[in-house]
């Protein structure tokens, strides 16, 4: 039986999350993030592992990307960040 | 971390490989038009019992079978159905057993009955491309050269490899370090030592490479359609000279 290769495990993004727009409120630490949705909710958001890789700088007033689970609609993961 | 094997543990692990390749040379007989891939795995689950061994892949990530069956566009990771082969597909009976806590795996793809030369060209091909890979492994080597060995055959032959799955150490585990890729530049990874044991598998696709996952969350299959064909053995590399086939049939 073969094995799911390295390749495999690239970033897709999944079909059962909720991607939402937003702006950055203020930065915590750890990476995490207050983040205002254009709905008006406010979660905690992390920076994705792959905008942390390549050194994606986040700062309060950022328009930004989140992607909600529908599990837990009070935390985000940041995906995106406009120029 | 890639764990070595004693000369005791690989022969208990071409004992597991032996009970996987007896009972393919039998699921390829019994390969023919109207048996269903469901007979097919009742058929392996008895012959490795008979054995005194177990089905490595029933329960393994709950994958509910004891053979992996995907015909024709299917790459790999069928699961056995109430399906009917017809005349002309190609199947590819992936299998593995477990002795004495080892691991054997070992996949191989047959026609249902007469196939066309083009569909018999690309099952030739991919086993072709199989053992040039295994021939790569021996001491001193790179883990790619066998990647490389594997993908040049198949490309310059006009077919794509499949690059989402891989290839795979085994021992006392089914998947163990390294990934065993079937694409890649030759000199790259780590140096083969005697007492590596590798699944080397091929996917090769008559169309692209690209593959996607059905809702089942097993079965792999062509995106554009095209036919896929799959062949595996459990290798250990040796001391010296080329390496043993454990998964060979007699």
């Amino acid at each position: 039986m073969t094995w799911v290769g390295e390749k495999g495990y690239k970033y897709v993004p999944k079909e059962d999350v909720i991607e939402i727009q937003g702006t950055v409120n203020e930065t915590l630490p750890n990476a995490m993030f207050r983040v205002s949705l254009d709905n008006g909710h406010k979660i905690l958001a992390h920076i994705s592992g792959k905008m942390r890789m390549h050194f994606i700088l986040i700062l309060p007033g950022d328009k930004v990307t989140v992607e909600l689970s529908p599990y837990d609609l009070t935390r985000g993961r940041i995906t995106y960040r406009f120029k | 971390m890639i764990i070595l094997k004693t000369p005791d543990e690989i022969a208990v692990m071409a004992q597991a490989s032996r009970v996987v390749a007896e009972t393919l040379q039998i699921l390829r007989k019994a390969v023919r038009p109207g048996i269903t891939t469901d007979e097919l795995d009742r058929l392996a689950e008895e012959e490795i019992r008979s054995r005194g061994a177990k089905p490595a892949f029933k329960g393994y990530r709950s994958y509910p079978k004891t053979l992996c069956a995907s015909v024709n566009e299917q790459v790999v990771h069928g699961i056995p159905s109430k399906r009917v082969l017809k005349e002309g597909d190609i199947i590819g009976l992936d299998l593995g057993a477990i002795v004495q806590g080892f691991y054997g795996d070992s996949a191989i793809t047959v026609a249902v009955g007469q196939v066309t030369e083009r569909n018999a060209r690309l099952i030739q091909i991919t086993e072709e491309a199989m053992h040039l890979g295994i021939k790569q492994a021996v001491v001193g080597h790179r883990l790619s050269d066998i990647s490389h060995a594997i993908q040049q055959h198949v490309e310059s032959s006009g077919y794509s490899v499949v690059t989402e799955f891989v290839g795979h150490g085994i021992g006392r585990q089914l998947h163990e370090e390294p990934q065993v890729p079937n694409y890649g530049k030759p000199g790259q990874g780590p140096r083969l030592q005697a007492g590596m044991v590798l699944a080397i598998e091929p996917m090769v696709n008559m169309g692209g490479s690209a593959v996607k996952v059905l809702e089942d969350r097993w079965t792999a299959v062509t995106v554009d359609g095209s036919l896929s064909a799959h062949f595996e053995h459990t290798i250990a590399v040796m001391p010296t000279g080329p390496p043993s086939i454990l998964s060979k049939p007699l």
